[in-house]
């Protein structure tokens, strides 16, 4: 795993070759560095912006402006058509439904693979058993498999269940896909505290769960958060299981929002369109936002290293 | 030996059934997830995929079939060509544009923390909002060439997501957008590990700036670079949903990705076989990346 | 035979037998037994690696052994749980759970015990009391300096009521200074204790200090058991020889020949006490403590007299340490207080035999 958080706690150090130049070619060299980062995060943000200025104009403005302008009458009609009225099909309840659909799968598909998950870690840290790291090992090699050579047996199996098209099928296709990178996160971060931790409660007589819910897991919090946003950005953001797994009306929010955008009938607003592509975006973009270094450090336990 | 010892001295090593059993029922999801969706899931389809299963699954086996009549599909090569060439160009440039980002903002720049900010938010984003909205800057009435053609310039066109030879430019720039910011992340976080020593040094011995990150810190950088490749070539070889919201595969055909193939197979157009057999090269084509890389990382220092 | 471990086990408050214990093909603890008086403070202790803590480890539970038993208070405990064994134990990190009080730190195991509420109040308050504890009970760890947490860490042990206390290198992260005064602290509350104490560590200073006896461990084998100035004395082979002492003894190789050890130097054997033998021939390791050596017109009283030349003087205030050569192999001379002497110096030295130590250059083995 690559250590992130060094990004944030590295004192300042000087700058490359460049320390000890003589001022004047020093600052030359400063505007190009700067110059050039600017253009790269004009780069990012200007898809951004287009998404913002379009949502806010009205729909004779979008064809006659230009789409990097800012508005000259800001509206918010496209933000309320497309989260209460825009259609998908029959259905033209807008994007609401989409929204509450993927709260209703969001919430218990986080909160299961996490347990799940912070279970498994403790157990592959503080209770090794004979073949527990070739389970591990399976389990992690299988997030690589492409998810395409697994999702049609699991559709019979969901239906063997009677939980195919259920919110509950979904979840527990978050849960199962969602264990590999939980486990190594949990178990990494497990496997980090002292051991003699675990001994010291062993010895004062704490079970299997007594040491997990009274020793480990009240100091554990800052891996659970972690664990937590990169749960529920990337269940917000799935769009394949969610196609396949549900009925057209629990559809999440991502696949609701491209039936939305990409039917073919009727006349496209794209004010509307942008307005709901930025709705959808924005559950995971707070996050991302309000989470800072939490959420690179949930990413980087993707990043498995030898 | 004496009664009085049985006594005292009665415990063997029990004869427990199962030796921690609490660890053993925790670890269940993770037992049933590895063997039965992992390795179960993954042999049922690569079984199937040489069976003649169209609606419904079958189990009547009819060797290669399946494979030789995906090899002769029009629509499968062009994916396969398509993820070739897009998944080299994207590897290429998310590397190099990820690496000079990463040491630009190395350099000891202020709001460096802003930066960072701007440049992995599109990671956070769905895919299918990636898409629609490069689909809808790319728009050739409203988006890019609209502006220019509006500025006065008749015969500008800029319009890759209707013309077969460009529409992947069109992806990459969408795909690049969302997934650089994290292979720069990645690289700055390995770059501020190095030690600063090295540059004292070069500096000593007189070596240019540009000479020490080629030689000196992309070697020393070589864990996290296999990082980033590993995350960005799986990633690859999974795209779907940016195809997906983007452009539909189109124009044509000229857009398909594995992914998607496997899934319309599937779901679309009931031909199982069809999608089982894709979806087993694309298990392949992972394997291929994979195994070596499992192999140069792990094979060389294995002490358990 | 069997019968024996019956009457044998009064007194006794820790009986290992047998124990064994491999991780796959590698034994870290072989065929090991060993007693513990009640009240006993027994110290392990050996180089890293050397079995210590997992020997440790067995007592309290936290490893099961592949072979042999354990006994504690006379209870054959080889597979009890930790919590069952009558023990309480003090790590070398502390291992205080972070998100808990001293207080509650203090009560975790009581707690889980089902000890009731007047009764975990009266035993914290006595630890506390005995470790002065009683102003940071409502502190977390994080606020407590190093010292302090690791009295919170003797102190769980305490409140456990058990007989066996069990240290697994508690003063190894503290600094010098705070590692004597908790040695000292240690020692006192042993004194007004009287449990059993099983105290692992590396560092002699520490086993010498502390230990009623200490036992020597190397490649999971007890060395040596035996009380501190007996083993100070009277290293049972060459390994222990070498590992007790600072600066450490010094070895000069030859053969006993008649009544008269021949190397370097000549020596007559008479007087020594003998543990194997007297031997009359054989190569022998003999062994001097620098603290031992003589120099100048001691050295003339001496049995054995010679002469060398000074390598390197390392004055240490108190003492002063002479670095030299016997037979091309390095020897350490440590006087008290500070001298004059210089590099370069010739010298001559003497030592006496009732304080050497002979060995059997083969087996390595006392002789």
């Amino acid at each position: 795993m690559v250590d992130l958080s060094q990004t944030y706690t590295a004192p300042r150090r000087l700058a490359g070759a460049e320390g000890a130049k003589p001022k004047r070619r020093l600052s030359g060299n400063r505007i190009m560095i700067y110059g050039i980062l600017c253009l790269i995060s004009l780069y990012y943000i200007l898809p951004l912006w287009v998404m913002v200025m379009t949502s806010l104009k009205g729909m004779p403005e979008v064809r006659v402006g230009n789409i990097f302008a800012p508005p000259v009458e800001v509206t918010f009609q496209p933000w309320i058509k497309a989260w209460a009225e825009a259609c998908t099909g029959l259905n033209c309840d807008g994007l609401s439904r989409g929204f509450w659909n993927s709260v209703k799968i969001t919430v218990p598909s986080v909160i299961l693979s996490i347990i799940v998950a912070s279970v498994n870690g403790y157990a592959l840290v503080n209770w090794k058993f004979k073949g527990s790291e070739i389970f591990f090992g399976i389990l992690l090699f299988g997030a690589f498999i492409p998810y395409q050579v697994m999702i049609y047996p699991i559709v019979i199996i969901l239906r063997e269940l009677g939980l195919m098209g259920d919110v509950w099928g979904l979840v527990l296709v978050h849960t199962i896909f969602g264990m590999p990178i939980l486990t190594l996160l949990f178990r990494n971060y497990f496997a980090s505290l002292p051991e003699e931790l675990f001994k010291a409660a062993r010895v004062d007589g704490a079970g299997f769960w007594g040491i997990f819910f009274r020793v480990l897991v009240p100091m554990s919090l800052p891996i659970f958060t972690v664990a937590m946003i990169l749960q529920v950005t990337g269940i917000w953001n799935d769009f394949l299981f969610g196609v396949i797994y549900t009925k057209p009306e629990a559809y999440p929010m991502t696949v609701q929002l491209n039936n939305i955008v990409n039917s073919v009938q009727g006349v496209k607003e794209y004010n509307v369109n942008m307005a709901a592509t930025l709705i959808t975006g924005l559950v995971p973009l707070s996050i991302y936002l309000l989470s800072g270094k939490l959420f690179v450090r949930g990413i980087a336990a993707g990043a498995v290293k030898g | 030996m004496s009664v009085t010892d049985h006594a005292r001295a009665p415990a063997r090593r029990p004869r427990r059934l199962i030796s921690n059993p609490m660890a053993k029922i925790a670890a269940l999801p993770m037992i049933m997830t590895a063997l039965v969706i992992f390795i179960g899931c993954s042999l049922w389809t690569v079984v199937h995929s040489f069976t003649k299963s169209k609606l419904l699954p079958s189990t009547q086996f009819v060797g290669f079939d399946q494979y030789e009549r995906l090899w002769g599909t029009r629509r499968w090569l062009a994916s396969v060509e398509n993820i070739a060439i897009y998944g080299v160009v994207a590897l290429v440039f998310s590397l190099v544009l990820g690496f000079v980002i990463a040491a630009l903002m190395d350099q000891k720049v202020r709001a460096e923390g802003a930066f960072r900010t701007i440049i992995l938010f599109p990671y956070s984003l769905s895919f299918i909002v990636t898409g629609l909205v490069w689909q809808w800057i790319l728009n050739p009435d409203f988006g890019v060439q609209g502006i220019v053609r509006g500025w006065g310039w008749e015969s500008f066109t800029f319009d890759p997501l209707h013309n077969p030879d460009t529409v992947l430019a069109a992806m990459l720039m969408a795909g690049l957008w969302q997934g650089t910011g994290l292979v720069a992340v990645i690289l700055l976080a390995a770059l501020r590990g190095v030690d600063e020593d090295i540059w004292k040094a070069s500096r000593v011995d007189g070596v240019p700036a540009w000479k020490t990150y080629i030689f000196v810190v992309i070697p020393i950088l070589r864990p996290a670079f296999m990082t980033a490749t590993v995350l960005i070539a799986t990633g690859i070889v999974k795209l779907y949903d940016l195809v997906v919201a983007l452009t539909n595969g189109g124009p044509g055909i000229a857009s398909e990705m594995p992914a998607k193939y496997v899934y319309d197979a599937m779901f679309n157009k009931q031909n199982l076989g069809q999608g089982f057999a894709a979806s087993t090269m694309m298990l392949v084509s992972v394997l291929l990346i994979l195994i070596p890389w499992a192999i140069f990382e792990f094979g060389g220092k294995k002490r358990g | 035979m069997l019968d024996q471990t019956q009457t044998a086990l009064d007194g006794i408050s820790v009986s290992i037998r047998d124990l064994q214990l491999s991780f796959g093909a590698v034994n870290v603890l072989q065929d090991l037994n060993l007693d513990i008086a009640k009240g006993e403070f027994l110290v392990l202790l050996g180089a890293s690696g050397c079995g210590k803590s997992t020997l440790l480890n067995c007592i309290a539970g936290l490893l099961e052994p592949t072979g042999g038993q354990i006994f504690i208070e006379g209870q054959n405990v080889t597979w009890a749980e930790p919590s069952e064994r009558g023990i309480g134990m003090v790590f070398q990190s502390y291992a205080l759970y972070p998100q808990m009080t001293v207080k509650g730190n203090l009560s975790f195991g009581l707690k889980n015990a089902r000890v009731p509420k007047d009764e975990i109040e009266r035993r914290v308050t006595r630890a506390a009391e005995l470790l002065h504890l009683q102003p940071l009970l409502d502190r977390k760890p994080a606020a407590l300096s190093g010292g302090q947490r690791q009295r919170v860490a003797i102190g769980r042990a305490l409140v456990r009521d058990v007989d066996v206390f069990l240290f697994d290198e508690p003063l190894s992260n503290l600094d010098a200074k705070l590692r004597a005064e908790l040695r000292v602290e240690l020692k006192r509350l042993h004194q007004s204790l009287a449990n059993t104490m099983i105290y692992v560590t590396h560092d002699q200073i520490e086993a010498m200090t502390l230990a009623d006896r200490i036992a020597i461990m190397r490649g999971g084998v007890i060395q040596q058991l035996a009380q501190p100035l007996e083993i100070y004395n009277r290293p049972a082979n060459l390994y222990v020889a070498g590992f007790i002492g600072a600066p450490p003894m010094n070895f000069i190789r030859g053969r006993i020949e008649g009544s008269e050890f021949v190397g370097p130097v000549r020596m007559p054997l008479t007087g020594y006490g003998w543990s194997e033998g007297p031997w009359t021939s054989g190569d022998t390791v003999f062994g001097i403590r620098p603290e031992h050596v003589k120099i100048g017109d001691d050295a003339r009283h001496c049995a054995c007299q010679t002469e060398v030349t000074i390598e390197v003087v390392e004055p240490m205030g108190a003492d002063t340490l002479l670095w030299t050569r016997i037979g091309g192999d390095e020897f350490r001379i440590r006087l008290d207080g500070q001298t004059t002497i210089h590099e370069g110096q010739t010298l001559p030295i003497g030592f006496d035999i009732d304080c050497a130590s002979l060995f059997d250059a083969q087996s390595e083995q006392r002789i």
